[in-house]
């Protein structure tokens, strides 16, 4: 069975939450749709305070050329336009609905026939998808339109849907494979024509046997569609390891999936292709997986952006008294919540609890240089290295030594025999060797149209 | 509302410990701890205790009073050094001898250098080597006033003159100088077989390489080494060996011979593959292994010392700095046409 | 017997006069070139080699000192004016003094007075925090208290505080040489002159949410009611985004800013007397230093704000539309010393 060939870890899947099929969150009473949700600029609203919007009304513009059109998902008047704090903490600009009804905008298409006639050009699908909304449903949010519109002297060859879910808990993409088998192949269908390849490939993770079978028997309906089963392997779903695991390229440093043909979407960004061109439905709702092991129930949730988590957590009992932190998607590469009336976004995949006998960090103690956190690294770096260097702020050998090219999947920290917190620090240095790295080729830029420019080097 | 926690992803943890990794070695060494109280009685078990209880306390109290930092015993890497420096010495050491091995290994060989993880040599190591030099005859004297000899079941099957307590392999060294050859100082072959279950005699942990190689799949299973060092290290020493015994038998002892004898497998599969003192990729480790397997070869046929395993992993250990430097493992960028 | 020791001192005379030569040749030839300037220089400076002048260690300095030939834009934290003295001495160039400087910390955030709002479990250090989220109170500018400043510090100059988890500055070690204020991901720390006697008045904090925001996750936060901007004489203190701030060029230490400060925010430090009255003339203070902060406690006469004009304030600067929100619920409390 394929696999990627470098690193990897193997947590527990804990899959506890896949016998919970999806069932519609009831819909709030106010709606927080945050101007950030996807990669690049963020939405400009295009509706003022006391405008009455419906569900599916573009409500803001995309702010630059990466950015995303945003939709409300509910119908109401619009109670104010401000700054709320997300799960961070941190102010987004963000539409405050106060929810009347559920009227849709006519021009949905509600009924729940598929609808494999795909009639529009490559081009317009294209538009389409931009028009919608639709962003990478993975936990990236990359927004689709560009990502299917490949730079000058750049060529698709096949497309990949990830149907991996390496992460542990995270059952949404597997409920929706059993349930939505077919919107996704006609999703990658219209995406296979808005590429114009006639390869597709989609790779699932050996644990979900039953989604595996139910998908290989569409096979046979859309061409050029084929399931790959993959090992189970912390982090499979990640980019460059599926396309790895999945065609044998390697993708270089710093650059994208496209420079070896290949272009990778997660199967609920193929749903939402599908549903933006063949339904006429913009991106306004997604799945997401409500579980940990002290939840009462667990649950898979079909529920609208902009809802506050503190209102799902209510709906399925309260945070439980062992629950010690609440994370916004897996435990691997999950946000913790820090402000829990934050509202869920395009891209928000679970909430799961953790207990502290689960998530409790141990203490620190001396690297044993094991080389544990090198074999497990997926892309071959030497953590107890980057972390040293980020220590001492060596910026040039964090450099040298690829810290850019690491995923932050958190292998490394979750080897680590003497629980030191490597990717913490890792994840800094990267960031400090981007900003390098950033202000380099701006330099450049400048210096390149002429312009005097002081090249301030960082410390 | 409660308070939540927060802290960056990854938010679970494996279920490896540093303290796990070492208690299994502990746990890998039991039945080499066996067979040598077995082999040797109640010296033997007194060495083992002596050892361990030293080194954890000089752990303590160095961390405690010295360097007033926080104390680590319950890691059980003191526990370990302890453990490899008894299979180290010969089971009639005296206990004064034990205790000095034990301030050298833990006070001068890992605290100096910062502690746990710090260290460049290999402690256990160390230790026996000062001793060796500082206190040879004691050092390769396998009786003496205070020992008892091997029981006779075990004198028969291995390959020692009970009485003298020399090794083979310094029989070896012995009979060579003297002009002899191989054939004439072990007239009657080796028997293979029993050296692999019972060994030849030598210091506690050689005993039996059964034993050591039971050890060694545990350790394999648990996942707390790689096989890489320690056949890179057998293998080599096959091979130069091989080279030498093939072109001349009478003066060159053969491979099998080599491997079984004069703690190879005990520096092979428990000090070689410290995690500390070795290289921590897989090339690495291959080459840190043929290092030490050439130069244990080289020591034991060239050299003046009959057992050349010990100072090969110490140099090996000095160059391990400059393995990791340079050897690194396949980058995902790297493999990117 | 002679013979060998003859041979013995022969021919270890002659390697060593051999190697002597080849070692004189060697280090004539590959000599490195210096103005031998620069190494008098270097040898009157401290030789803490902790950057805090800008260049990569004292030598570097010294280098940088006499190819410009003067003394312009370089200055020396570590030794101060006295150090300053000794170079322009052995370059033959005026003196250049600065007024000693000293790190200060702008928050009071203790957990009795800003609530925490979750814990935080990640690495201890406030460059991993900050970039993780806002922080473990309602204040998302307030120290993070995991001691980056504390690890950066040469000096030992800077220490946590264990009850009340900021960092504190010992004065008489800091050298304000720049690496705590580097290290803070929040610019919490500032390099202030150390003020005539050591004496300086400051606003505490660095909130820039409204008042009641601002109030409401720290009791001691500013609030940028401005009462302090409109009783200032000498147009030092401005308000910008809700916070005050303190020009230390302007301040003259009459401290009616802290007397009229009704959260406790601007601070005044090393002053022996205890506050003045509002709008009294300043009295000359003593002449032993206390260290410990003078804290004020509140007059109620400061809440009926008796608006008799101050002095015109002719040298303010900014033209900032500062929302004076005067507020209301001024506390009586009184601040504890620590």
């Amino acid at each position: 069975m394929k696999t990627f060939n470098i690193g990897g870890a193997h947590p527990n899947d804990n899959k506890i939450s896949k016998d919970a099929a999806i069932e519609d969150f009831p819909i709030v009473k106010k709606a927080y749709i945050p101007m950030a949700q996807h990669i690049g600029a963020p939405a400009k609203p295009i509706v003022a305070v006391g405008d009455y919007v419906k569900v599916g009304q573009k409500i803001a513009e995309a702010g630059g050329f990466i950015s995303a059109n945003i939709h409300s998902s509910v119908s109401g008047k619009v109670q104010a336009i401000k700054p709320v704090a997300d799960l961070a903490g941190r102010p987004v600009n963000t539409i405050i609905i106060n929810v009347e009804g559920d009227e849709w905008l006519d021009s949905i298409d509600r009924s729940p026939e598929i609808n494999s006639n795909i009639t529009l050009s490559s081009k317009e699908i294209i538009d389409k998808v931009k028009e919608c909304g639709v962003v990478g449903m993975g936990g990236a949010s990359f927004p689709t339109n560009v990502k299917l519109s490949p730079p000058p002297g750049n060529k698709a060859e096949f497309l990949l849907i990830n149907c991996a879910e390496c992460e542990p808990y995270l059952t949404s993409d597997y409920r929706l494979m059993l349930e939505q088998p077919e919107q996704i192949f006609v999703g990658a269908a219209v995406i296979m024509k808005a590429l114009n390849v006639d390869v597709c490939k989609i790779g699932v993770e050996e644990n979900k046997p039953d989604a595996i079978a139910k998908l290989q028997s569409f096979e046979s309906k859309y061409t050029g569609i084929k399931v790959v089963p993959l090992k189970k392997k912390y982090p499979q779903g990640g980019e460059k390891q599926l396309i790895q695991a999945m065609t044998g390229r390697y993708v270089g440093s710093g650059k994208l999936p496209i420079s070896v043909g290949a272009v990778v979407q997660n199967c609920a960004t193929a749903i939402a292709v599908y549903e933006a061109v063949q339904k006429n439905k913009p991106l306004f709702e997604g799945v997401i997986t409500v579980t940990g092991d002290c939840l009462p129930v667990q649950k898979n949730l079909k529920l609208r952006v902009g809802t506050p988590m503190n209102e799902i957590m209510d709906y399925i009992g309260g945070v439980p008294e062992e629950a010690v932190k609440l994370i916004s998607g897996g435990p691997m590469m999950g946000k913790a919540i820090a402000n829990l009336n934050a509202p869920t976004v395009k891209a928000s995949s679970a909430i799961l609890a953790l207990t502290a006998d689960q998530t409790l960090r141990k203490e620190e103690s001396n690297c044993i240089r094991c080389g544990k956190c090198i074999d497990a690294c997926p892309m071959g770096l030497e953590p107890y290295l980057l972390i040293r260097y980020t220590k001492r702020n060596n910026l040039e050998e964090l450099e040298k030594n690829d810290v850019f090219d690491c995923i932050e999947c958190g292998c490394c920290l979750y080897t680590c025999p003497a629980n030191i917190p490597l990717l913490d620090y890792i994840r800094v240095g990267k960031a400090d060797v981007m900003g390098v790295i950033r202000g380099r080729a701006a330099a450049k830029r400048a210096a390149a149209q002429n312009k005097p420019e002081n090249n301030k080097k960082e410390k | 509302m409660k308070k939540l926690l927060v802290s960056p992803a990854p938010h679970i943890h494996s279920a490896n410990t540093t303290s796990r990794m070492m208690l299994d070695v502990v746990i890998a060494l039991i039945p080499a701890m066996i067979v040598s109280v077995l082999a040797y009685g109640l010296p033997a078990l007194t060495v083992l205790l002596v050892s361990v209880v030293s080194c954890v306390l000089f752990e303590y109290l160095i961390q405690r009073f010295i360097l007033k930092t926080k104390v680590t015993i319950n890691d059980w890497s003191a526990a370990v050094t302890g453990v490899l420096l008894a299979l180290n010495l010969p089971a009639c050491s005296p206990w004064w001898m034990i205790l000095i091995g034990a301030i050298v290994a833990i006070g001068i060989t890992k605290m100096t250098f910062g502690g746990l993880g710090q260290n460049i040599f290999n402690p256990a190591l160390v230790a026996r080597v000062l001793l060796l030099i500082s206190f040879p005859a004691i050092m390769t004297n396998y009786t003496g006033p205070d020992a008892v000899p091997l029981t006779s079941m075990f004198a028969s099957l291995a390959h020692v003159d009970a009485t003298s307590g020399a090794t083979a392999l310094s029989a070896v060294t012995e009979g060579l100088s003297q002009g002899q050859t191989i054939q004439q100082i072990f007239p009657e072959g080796h028997n293979y077989l029993s050296m692999l279950f019972f060994g030849i005699g030598g210091s506690a942990g050689e005993m039996s390489a059964l034993a050591l190689l039971i050890g060694f799949v545990y350790l394999l299973v648990r996942k707390v080494i790689r096989p890489h060092i320690p056949i890179a290290v057998i293998a080599s020493m096959f091979v130069v060996s091989g080279i030498f015994w093939l072109i001349d038998p009478s003066q060159y002892t053969d491979p099998l011979f080599n491997i079984l004898t004069g703690g190879a497998l005990l520096g092979a599969i428990y000090m070689a593959t410290d995690y500390v003192t070795s290289p921590m990729e897989p090339k690495g480790m291959v080459i840190f292994g043929i290092g030490i397997g050439v130069l244990t070869m080289f020591i034991r046929y060239f050299g003046a010392y009959p057992e050349g395993m010990s100072f090969a992993i110490l140099l090996m250990n000095a160059v391990v700095p400059l393995i990791n430097k340079f050897v690194k493992a396949k980058r995902f960028s790297k493999e990117a046409k | 017997m002679s013979d060998i020791i003859i041979w013995t001192v022969a021919s270890l005379t002659v390697l060593g006069l051999l190697l002597a030569v080849i070692l004189y040749y060697v280090a004539q030839k590959f000599k490195v070139e210096e103005n031998p300037k620069i190494g008098e220089v270097d040898s009157v400076l401290p030789q803490a080699n902790c950057g805090g002048c800008g260049f990569a260690g004292c030598h570097a300095f010294a280098e940088s000192c006499v190819k410009q030939g003067s003394l312009e834009g370089h200055f020396c934290t570590v030794g101060g004016n006295a150090v300053m003295k000794l170079v322009a001495e052995k370059m033959g160039v005026e003196a250049v003094e600065q007024a000693p400087q000293v790190a200060v910390v702008r928050c009071q955030g203790s957990p009795d007075k800003r609530k925490k709002t979750n814990d935080y479990g990640g690495a201890s250090s406030c460059k991993v925090k900050a970039s993780l989220y806002t922080g473990d109170t309602g204040c998302k500018y307030g120290c993070l208290g995991e001691g980056d400043c504390v690890d950066a510090c040469n000096f030992d100059a800077i220490h946590m505080n264990p009850q009340t988890g900021l960092p504190e500055v010992t004065e008489e070690n800091c050298t304000a040489c720049g690496a705590c204020v580097k290290a803070c991901p929040l610019d919490i720390i500032e390099l202030r002159n150390k003020g005539p006697k050591g004496r300086r008045v400051y606003v505490a904090c660095k909130n820039e949410d409204k008042g009641g925001v601002a109030r409401k996750a720290c009791s001691i936060a500013c609030i940028g009611c401005g009462l302090c901007e409109k009783v200032c004489k000498f147009g030092a203190i401005t308000i910008v985004n809700n916070l005050a701030y303190v020009d230390f060029n302007k301040c003259k230490l009459c401290r009616q800013c802290v007397v009229v400060c009704p959260t406790g925010a601007m601070t005044a430090v090393n002053f022996p007397t205890p506050l003045p009255k509002k709008k009294e003339t300043k009295k000359a203070p003593k002449a032993s230093e206390i260290t410990k902060p003078v804290v004020p406690p509140i007059n109620d006469a400061a809440k009926t704000e008796a608006a008799k004009p101050i002095a015109v304030k002719s040298n303010i600067a900014t033209d900032n539309s500062a929302k004076v929100q005067a507020k209301k619920e001024l506390k009586t409390e009184k601040k504890v010393e620590e």
